[in-house]
């Protein structure tokens, strides 16, 4: 029996409003309440809603033998409280049949994990604790913003106690194996991998629509066959990001009759079933250990980094950013540690890259800026104005540290006359003595 | 292939876009093998070298017939100069200005250099820039009998009577390559006349050739003119040589912001203006300079002062190529903020001087680069955010910096004179398929 793992991905950003260099200084108010409102009524009527109700209904009908997961990040959620709550009852509800388990996140689906490792597990503890308090479960698996993955990355993960973890079935890590096996963490094997079918979910997420695809129109049965083509796998791992139900697929492309009619088709083939991440985990064993030394993602054809951290635009805003994380340990405000998080959303990277220029490739999700310049500029602005805040909480200019200095000196100077007072009078009495 | 081109300007007397984008053309063509340029253009005699120019009786109009041999090519192309007060820019009025000094000048003595032909032709001086246009295509026609060639090509709508009169007596196939409209010259206020020059130009030509999709939208909703007639060729640059040294040290060490090019309403002088005040509201350290001549010159000097920011505001005046160079040289950014901009050659030339520049939308070179920073001419809030940004955060300045000057290196004349080549064939084409329907009748 092959297990088909479903784990979807939602995700939103807080992104900024047009933030002029006039506002740094002035205006501390970051955020675009307008747009980020816009898109969530929108996509949670496309997707989010339709989608959830169908799992809904797909989970009573087959009662235990269909079930998915969720990764949510920390700023869907965020949002789903401000504009959609009803969203996040739809959420509650799947959450109470006990067939759908919630995945652990970065909070903010920061780059965290590519920097700052304590950073790393707080923005993972924050998440989870987040997820205990509107799901009521503790998650065990982790899955990295944008599937971001490599071998120290895991031992992290694995030593914060997780049994697994999710990233990309990448061809050039692989090479001849396939990803629908269970792997392991090459340092501790204790952490189990789960490798994502890039040709399937992809064929979900990017192309089912597609007219001009040699294979369209793609029918639940033909999806069924190619799962069962290979007849030695064991898992089929479908990591999609959510919003390919409705919004990347549009209603009208059938996206959602083909969801209705998949567990149907699969069950009844008498080779498939459904599992989710933590059940494959107990039911497989590991075939080997998976070798990642540099780090990859699921994004673009590269699979790695350069479509958050590959210009020098990026770069620059990236290590501004996390150069103040020291001091940020320092600082207890609650509007600063809320822009904190929402400035590390690996989106406002996304938006800086200039590689759609190359490879002509548009990315796809939804972007706000009309360029990467335009992105990056907007990004340093609203930094530089935080920056100057965090300098308010945690001085730095030279002057304060020299008084800080000189405070230090006149209490060692005092302390030092103290004991100087206190050798001398042992001295006397020493003299005294000998006397 | 001969080709008849009535075009404008050649180095070393060049005054802006239009000439430049006409040289490099005409010299991109002088690369492919099999492509006669015959040129033609009008000399105005205001400020101008006049021992060439025989200022006119009636009835003559001097022509010189030069030979101009291009670097890296061994070919040379024959050019005629036309004596004629028609300069690109000019509007009615400034024309007149034009016009009237001359004819105090008129009375002096006249010299015929051995290489000056003269034509003769019926017809009437008179200081009014329309019928000198009319003057003009007579010498056209004139030249149009006298030589052989297969294609006419004109540049602007001063040159488009010229192309039609040599088009109506040789039967040649007419290409107008139009480089502005009226529309983006007047700021909206349309000379009717003008208006109608440039339509019936373009209504008489064969093909049309715009700078930009920009232009090419404007002739097709405009002008009425049906769309597959016109063809978008992007211009180009010269590939300028690395070792071009400033010889001008900058004498301060502010960050130079630079608005290049003529002072006019097209130019949006106003809101680079605008977009100072803002910038200067939030930092030190830096310069702005107006580098150009223009109508509205004046009103910004005063509009600076009105600022409050004549102190950080510079404007040098007209430039010359070295000039140009040398302001290059010595500017951090380039800001060209224009209202309506068929192509805008200046941002080009920038980006190979290694200046990150900042381009309005309202442009036809917006359609071109990537590495450069976009905004609307209107938004002199966004404007100012660029520069800051490019000003204050060095990684976008590096990286439009370097990409730019890549990118730029990358489009090449030659490039833009084969697509040119193309249209020629493809009209020289269609004539023959249509010919022999017309012999027959």
């Amino acid at each position: 029996m092959k297990s088909i793992c479903f784990c979807f991905e939602v995700h939103q950003p807080f992104r900024f409003r047009r933030y002029r260099f006039f506002d740094i200084g002035n205006d501390h108010y970051y955020y675009d309440d307008y747009t980020n409102e816009t898109f969530m009524h929108d996509i949670a009527e496309q997707c989010y809603l339709p989608a959830n109700k169908v799992l809904l209904e797909l989970i009573k009908k087959y009662k235990g033998a269909f079930k998915v997961s969720f990764s949510i990040t920390g700023t869907a959620i965020e949002q789903f409280n401000l504009y959609a709550p009803e969203v996040l009852d739809s959420f509650r509800k799947l959450a109470k049949t006990g067939q759908v388990e919630f995945l652990s996140e970065t909070y903010s689906h920061s780059l965290a994990s590519l920097k700052d490792e304590e950073l790393f597990a707080n923005q993972i503890k924050k998440h989870d604790d987040l997820i205990k308090k509107y799901f009521d479960v503790s998650p065990v698996i982790f899955k990295n913003t944008e599937l971001i993955y490599n071998d120290r990355i895991g031992e992290i993960v694995a030593d914060m106690g997780f049994r697994g973890m999710l990233t990309e079935g990448a061809k050039h890590i692989l090479g001849w194996k396939s990803p629908d096996f269970l792997y392991c963490n090459v340092i501790n094997p204790r952490l189990k991998i789960l490798l994502r079918n890039v040709a399937l979910s992809d064929d979900l997420s990017y192309r089912f629509s597609n007219k001009n695809w040699s294979k369209y129109p793609l029918t639940a049965e033909k999806f069924v066959d190619w799962m069962n083509a290979d007849k030695k796998s064991e898992i089929i791992n479908l990591f999609i990001n959510y919003d390919s139900f409705g919004k990347r697929q549009p209603a009208s492309s059938g996206i959602f009759d083909f969801l209705k009619k998949l567990p149907e088709v699969s069950l009844n083939s008498g080779k498939l079933k459904f599992a989710t991440p933590s059940e494959v985990i107990d039911e497989y064993q590991p075939v080997s250990s998976v070798h990642v030394p540099n780090t990859i993602s699921w994004a673009d054809e590269e699979r790695d980094l350069s479509a958050w951290l590959g210009n020098e635009m990026q770069d620059e805003a990236f290590n501004k950013l996390y150069a103040l994380s020291e001091k940020m340990k320092l600082v207890k405000d609650k509007d600063m540690i809320r822009d904190w998080d929402y400035l590390q959303t690996s989106d406002h990277f996304y938006y800086m890259c200039t590689k759609v220029f190359s490879d002509g490739e548009i990315h796809d999700s939804f972007n706000p800026y009309e360029s990467p310049y335009e992105a990056f500029i907007n990004y340093m602005n609203v930094l530089s104005d935080f920056i100057l805040r965090l300098d308010t909480f945690v001085p730095e200019n030279s002057a304060e540290k020299i008084k800080n200095l000189e405070k230090l000196l006149k209490e060692k100077d005092i302390e030092i006359f103290k004991f100087t007072k206190e050798l001398k009078d042992k001295e006397c009495v020493l003299n005294l003595k000998k006397e | 292939m001969k080709v008849l081109m009535f075009g404008w300007e050649f180095p070393p007397h060049i005054s802006g876009g239009l000439g430049t984008a006409c040289y490099g053309l005409t010299r991109g063509l002088s690369q492919i093998g099999d492509i006669n340029v015959l040129f033609v253009v009008p000399k105005a005699h205001g400020d101008e070298d006049q021992s060439n120019i025989s200022l006119m009786g009636a009835n003559n109009v001097p022509v010189s017939v030069k030979k101009l041999r291009f670097s890296k090519s061994d070919k040379s192309i024959n050019y005629i100069e036309v004596g004629s007060n028609l300069i690109p820019y000019v509007s009615e009025n400034e024309y007149l200005k034009l016009s009237e000094k001359n004819i105090s000048e008129n009375y002096q003595p006249v010299t015929i250099n051995n290489d000056e032909a003269r034509f003769n032709f019926s017809g009437t001086y008179n200081n009014n820039l329309y019928d000198e246009i009319y003057e003009y295509s007579i010498v056209a026609k004139v030249i149009a009998k006298n030589n052989e060639f297969d294609i006419i090509h004109a540049h602007d709508w001063l040159t488009f009577p010229a192309g039609i009169a040599a088009k109506k007596i040789s039967g040649k196939p007419l290409i107008i390559h139009v480089h502005s409209t009226d529309f983006d010259r007047s700021g909206g206020k349309i000379n009717p006349r003008v208006f109608n020059i440039e339509k019936e130009g373009m209504e008489m030509a064969d093909h049309i050739i715009t700078v930009s999709n920009l232009t090419r939208n404007i002739i097709i909703d405009k002008y009425g003119i049906n769309a597959d007639k016109i063809t978008t060729v992007y211009n180009a640059v010269e590939p300028v040589s690395e070792n071009v040294k400033s010889k001008l040290k900058k004498g301060v060490k502010d960050k130079i912001v630079t608005f290049l090019g003529r002072i006019t309403v097209q130019k949006g002088p106003e809101y680079f203006l605008e977009a100072a005040r803002l910038v200067l509201k939030k930092m030190d350290g830096v310069r702005f300079v107006m580098a150009g001549s223009g109508d509205m010159m004046n009103d910004m000097v005063k509009r600076a002062a009105e600022l409050k920011i004549a102190d950080k505001v510079h404007f040098t005046g007209f430039l010359k190529g070295d000039e140009v160079t040398d302001m290059l040289h010595m500017s951090d950014v380039l800001v060209m903020p224009s209202v309506s901009e068929p192509f805008g050659i200046v941002p080009l030339e920038a980006m190979q001087s290694n200046v990150p520049v900042i381009i309005s939308y309202q442009s036809g070179v917006s359609e071109v680069v990537k590495y450069a920073l976009k905004v609307n001419f209107w938004d002199t809030y966004e404007m100012a955010d660029a520069i800051y940004g490019l000003l204050n955060y060095p990684s976008i300045w590096r990286l439009i910096r370097r990409e730019g000057k890549d990118e730029v290196d990358n489009l090449l004349w030659k490039n833009s004179a084969k697509n040119v080549h193309e249209i020629y064939l493809k009209v020289l084409k269609k004539k023959q398929d249509n010919l022999p329907c017309t012999t027959e009748l």
